[in-house]
């Protein structure tokens, strides 16, 4: 019920602006999204985080019988943390626009708000049709904030982005619409809930289950977005609004990494055994390629969008190693990137509204400016560049040690030392750790530029009516959430990874409880792990295990750990 | 004759209005006159009420091919046939009526509202009586029931020159069609013996049972699927559509994209079922000849039809295109044929498809319908309203015109079939049949059609809400006639509040051509190598 909530209160509070005066259309929209982060906090309070499925707060109704559609909404620990992170990142947009946008207002923050309702509808549907609902739902608040209120290349930009994204998920929706007509075969019922179809689609033989990995990815690699289908997004970031911004790295490329993991991998673990290599080689030229191309940016905001491409480049070689580690990562790296990656847009657009540049060469040295400004600024990109103590750190270093034991696969434990489920391995590891390095220098070659440097401003600049030279106390009351998150997490994340094991460890599951003797590999691993939830091994890395405690270790070990 | 006509009451309503709309056309009272498109609007309610009410249901009474169909089936019509009279409402005679106010003596003679409005009612009630047909030669009358009316409503819907063009087109593609299918009328008749449909498909079905299908049948079944793809603007006998759907007037390009291709789509499942499936059940499917013919045809108009719909700046044109791949998609639950389960039969979603195309064609029409800038003179020296078509009309209408502009963008986005719009429950069962009919390839085609389609509805949204409004959009001002922005704001909100009610209509399009469906019925999964397996 209280997701329900979470839905409807800003979908209430829009049609509240588009019926009350324009001045009073930026107070509605923060009151109601902080009605919904006091709704987010109980939902947080109110679940019990030990358990794994995605059967708790749920509400259902039916909507189309005859189609098999019901509105069926609940969460997991996964889901509900995006939730939270989604509408945590609710009123820092709406606060953070206060006075970016002064035209439209009602169509900005309605928009804004309905938007948010969609994303929330996405993390917690349980029913195939109903998440496709709200995953092409989101396109058209998206595309209408993008296209009314981005920069002077908006139209295209926004254009753009409507038509990848689209394209990719109507194909998503045939492979929805394929395994659904399985399941009316195996079971003769005709349903689109989710786990009913996940239990449909693991029974699929290996070439059926690489369609339907083939169909679900055209959907969520657009989305997340994975190397040759990526360029939408520096367009689509670059020209939107910055709360556009903030939402479109914060929260929707996630939802491409969790329609990955919460389908991809559920649903055609067979297939991701198969293709996991070559999705990772995908996701390492992401990861390099898009850090190379940061390098040499002259305008902060693309170089930040590319490095989007190159993080979740981390995420989806965390999925695709498919154990504990990997996924966990990859798990706190969609939370942990929305924080990082979000702060850094916001902060770029606080200075957009001071010097209406982006572009090192036109401004730099801002550190003698505005040093509350560069001092957040050094914060945020510290924790994108992946400082120990900071939430980046954490999530990209168990994505990596994830990748890096994941297999060799030779269907005997213990060959290679340390080496755990999955079909990446070392090498792997080894290519996409260039892409911390890389990260590491275009970040700080751009912070060094843009704090550090010669003290330059645009020759026409002057003051800003409204705003003083450094941050106001809206503007750091915005930023502050943020960093605080980033702190905690990077310093004590323990209780995040503690939550999260148990779901991704159903998710692991899938994958690894495969009996793939049908296609001549030998399966040796089991899904022994279930009983011993919350026990922690703290096993050795380096040991040769047997098979099942291996598994064991691995879905354990990493929590409490400081890495 | 009595049972037969226990049928027809909605058509004998309708036709009743027709002769009486005739005369009050004729009323020297304006006041009289303007009451035509009411007794239209009011006959088509009652005929709809009459479908539900009066239709006898189970098949012993007729010799219909699917008589449970027609309930359903003539309701959807009177329904969006009452859209299309408000909108045709003072289409033509505005410049007469005009002078008449400003005191020119009436004269008969002048006035063509009393026709139009009578042969819009014709032209529904042969859409009806294609439904109620059960024999080839009914098929075929009510199939030119339907489509002469058109011509000529084509013709004299505007004074513009291109409307002439366009009917005289109209007209001469129109009779090469209606031969095309009439000589395969023939040849089935030569094949089988029998203008009884019902009879017709016991033959089929003895002769496929015995020394396999007669040659000529299936060349008429084939040359019947061609000529009646006439009237569903299909590839390869979309020609005209384009050309007739920018040169009528608005309101009667509506007409065209709704009630000609609901004809054609009842006939092709009254054709197709007397070859292929039986009747409200699945299993067999259509001989490999007919189904490669209908795939070829299903794929072509949904390609053609979007890639050339990308390269118009007319909207008229574009929508034009746009219809020919919609009869397209629609083809694909064609293919499918009946099925178990709304999501399983192509036949049901052809139907529901059908009742949202209406609504959100008829919608996004009556938009373009109510812009129009300063009338101007033809070299006949008729007043010709200047209606808006190219593209460039709807920039900025969002903002200059609200309630219109989001009704558009309401009904674009539903002709894209985007979620939360009728238009995504229309197209998401021709996926989910296609699929069950095994038709994979045919439903990828399908989605990336719809992502083609993608690039030019977008500009019906982008247009209207992002653009300042240039010289030529600020042209055009809101027409007088106020009941076609009302159908246009009708057509969005029925395109938003047909999503709520998207269940009993599945339901009901369900049940209309699969009588004795009770629920789901459980397949025999031994045929499937496959086992459940239940993975941890």
């Amino acid at each position: 019920m209280v997701l329900l909530l979470l839905i409807v209160i800003p979908l209430i509070c829009a049609g509240l602006i588009v019926f009350n005066p324009r001045e009073q259309a930026k107070y509605i929209a923060a009151g109601g999204s902080l009605v919904s982060v006091v709704f987010g906090v109980v939902a947080l309070a109110a679940f019990n985080w030990s358990q794994g499925g995605m059967d708790q707060l749920t509400f259902t109704t039916p909507w189309v019988p005859a189609l098999g559609l019901n509105f069926d909404i609940g969460a997991d620990a996964v889901s509900l943390l995006l939730i939270a992170l989604t509408i945590l990142l609710g009123p820092i947009c709406v606060i953070g626009s206060f006075t970016a946008v002064v035209e439209n207002q009602k169509t900005f923050y309605a928009w804004l708000l309905i938007l948010q309702s969609a994303m929330v509808g996405v993390f917690c549907a349980r029913d195939l049709v109903l998440f496709y609902i709200c995953f092409e739902f989101t396109l058209i608040p998206m595309y209408i904030l993008i296209a009314m209120f981005g920069s002077s290349n908006r139209r295209k930009a926004s254009t753009k982005f409507f038509l990848y994204t689209f394209t990719g998920s109507v194909i998503a929706l045939a492979g929805f619409a394929y395994v659904a007509w399985q399941h009316s075969v195996f079971t003769g019922e005709w349903s689109f809930n989710m786990a009913a179809l996940g239990e449909t689609a693991r029974a699929l033989n290996a070439s059926q289950q690489a369609w339907v990995l083939l169909a679900l990815m055209a959907g969520f690699a657009v989305k997340v977005p994975l190397f040759p289908v990526h360029t939408w997004l520096p367009l689509a970031h670059t020209e939107a609004p910055t709360a556009g911004s903030v939402i479109l790295a914060g929260v929707l490329l996630k939802l491409g990494t969790y329609g990955v993991y919460k389908f991809a991998l559920p649903f055609a673990p067979a297939a991701v055994l198969d293709y996991a290599p070559f999705m990772a080689v995908l996701a390492i030229i992401g990861i390099v390629y898009a850090g190379l191309i940061c390098w040499v940016q002259t305008d902060i905001k693309k170089l930040v969008a590319y490095s989007s491409v190159s993080h979740l480049g981390f995420c989806m070689l965390g999925l695709f190693a498919v154990n504990s580690v990997g996924v966990t990562g990859s798990v706190l790296y969609m939370i942990s990137h929305g924080f990082s990656t979000g702060a850094l847009f916001l902060m770029i657009g606080m200075m957009y509204e001071r010097y209406h540049t982006r572009s090192m060469k036109e401004v730099s040295g801002l550190g003698s400016k505005m040093p509350v400004w560069s001092t957040f600024m050094v914060f945020f990109v510290m924790a994108s560049v992946g400082l120990p103590g900071l939430n980046g750190f954490v999530s990209e270093i168990m994505c990596l040690f994830g990748t890096f034991q994941s297999g060799p696969w030779t269907g005997q434990a213990g060959v290679t030392p340390g080496a755990t489920f999955g079909m990446l391995g070392p090498v792997f590891a080894a290519f996409a750790g260039t892409g911390m390095i890389v990260a590491a220098i275009y970040l700080l070659y751009m912070t060094g530029k843009i704090v550090w440097g010669p003290t330059r401003e645009p020759d026409d600049h002057h003051a800003h009516e409204v705003l003083p030279t450094d941050l106001s106390a809206r503007e750091i009351g915005v930023l502050l959430p943020l960093a605080a998150g980033c702190l905690v997490f990077g310093l004590y994340p323990a209780p995040l990874m503690k939550a999260v094991e148990a779901p991704v460890n159903d998710t692991v599951a899938y994958v690894q409880s495969l009996n793939t003797g049908d296609t001549g590999r030998v399966m040796v691993w089991t899904a022994a792990h279930e009983d011993d939830h919350g026990s922690d091994h703290n096993a050795d890395h380096g040991d040769t295990h047997t098979d099942e405690h291996a598994q064991d270790e691995h879905s354990e070990d990493h929590s409490g750990e400081g890495h | 004759m009595a049972e037969t006509l226990a049928y027809l009451w909605p058509e004998v309503t309708l036709f009743l209005a027709t002769c009486v709309v005739m005369v009050v056309g004729l009323s020297p009272s304006a006041a009289v006159r303007r009451l035509c498109p009411l007794i239209c609007g009011i006959s088509l309610a009652a005929a709809g009420i009459f479908a539900i009410g009066t239709t006898p249901t189970g098949p012993e009474h007729t010799r219909s091919l699917m008589p449970s169909m027609l309930p359903y089936a003539k309701a959807i019509i009177a329904a969006v046939g009452i859209l299309l009279v408000m909108l045709l409402a003072g289409t033509v005679d505005r410049e007469e009526e005009a002078n008449i106010e400003k005191g020119r003596t009436f004269d008969p003679l002048r006035l063509n509202s009393g026709e139009f409005y009578s042969f819009f009612l014709f032209s529904l009630t042969g859409l009806m009586l294609t439904a109620s047909a059960d024999t080839l030669i009914w098929l075929f009358l009510a199939l030119e029931l339907t489509s002469l009316p058109t011509y000529v409503m084509v013709t004299i819907s505007t004074a513009r020159s291109n409307a002439r063009e366009a009917g005289v087109k109209y007209f001469f593609l129109g009779a090469l069609g209606a031969a095309i299918f009439l000589y395969g009328f023939t040849l089935i008749y030569g094949g089988t013996g029998s203008v009884h449909l019902t009879e017709i498909r016991h033959a089929i079905t003895t002769q496929m049972a015995g020394e396999g299908l007669n040659p000529i049948t299936l060349a008429g079944i084939l040359l019947a699927i061609i000529g009646i793809g006439f009237k569903i603007a299909a590839v390869p006998m979309h020609y005209y559509t384009a050309d007739v759907y920018q040169g009528a007037a608005t309101p009667v390009t509506a007409m065209l994209a709704f009630v000609p291709k609901t004809a054609g789509f009842l006939a092709l499942m009254l054709v197709c079922s007397t070859i292929g499936w039986h009747y409200g059940e699945s299993g067999a499917g259509l001989p490999d000849a007919v189904r490669l013919l209908l795939w070829v045809m299903a794929v072509m108009s949904m390609t053609l039809g979007n890639v050339l719909a990308l390269l118009q700046t007319s909207m008229k044109r574009m929508l034009a295109y746009s219809s020919i791949a919609h009869s397209g998609y629609m083809l694909v639950g064609l293919i499918a044929g009946p099925g178990d389960t709304f999501t399983q039969s192509g036949l049901s979603a052809v139907l529901f498809y059908l009742l949202s195309y209406g609504v959100m064609s008829t919608g996004a029409f009556a938009v373009i319908a109510s812009l129009e800038r300063n009338p101007q003179r033809t070299h006949t020296g008729e007043l010709a309203y200047d209606e808006a078509d190219s593209i460039e009309a709807i920039r900025g209408l969002a903002r200059t015109k609200p309630l219109l502009g989001w009704s558009l963008v309401i009904c674009a986005l539903s002709l894209l079939g985007f979620p939360l719009t009728i238009g995504f429950f229309g197209k998401l069962p021709l996926f989910t049949a296609g699929i069950s009919a095994g038709e994979i390839g045919l439903v990828v085609i399908l989605g990336l059609n719809s992502a083609i389609a993608a690039f030019y509805y977008l500009r019906l949204v982008a247009y209207p809400l992002f653009d300042e409004a240039g010289d030529e959009a600020r042209a055009f001002n809101l027409t007088p006639m106020r009941t076609r922005p009302a159908v246009g704001a009708l057509g969005a909100a029925g395109v938003v509040l047909m999503t709520v009610f998207a269940g009993p209509i599945a339901r009901l399009a369900h049940n209309a051509v699969h009588p004795d469906s009770q629920g789901h019925v459980a397949d025999d999964a031994s045929n499937n190598t496959d086992e459940p397996v239940a993975a941890k």
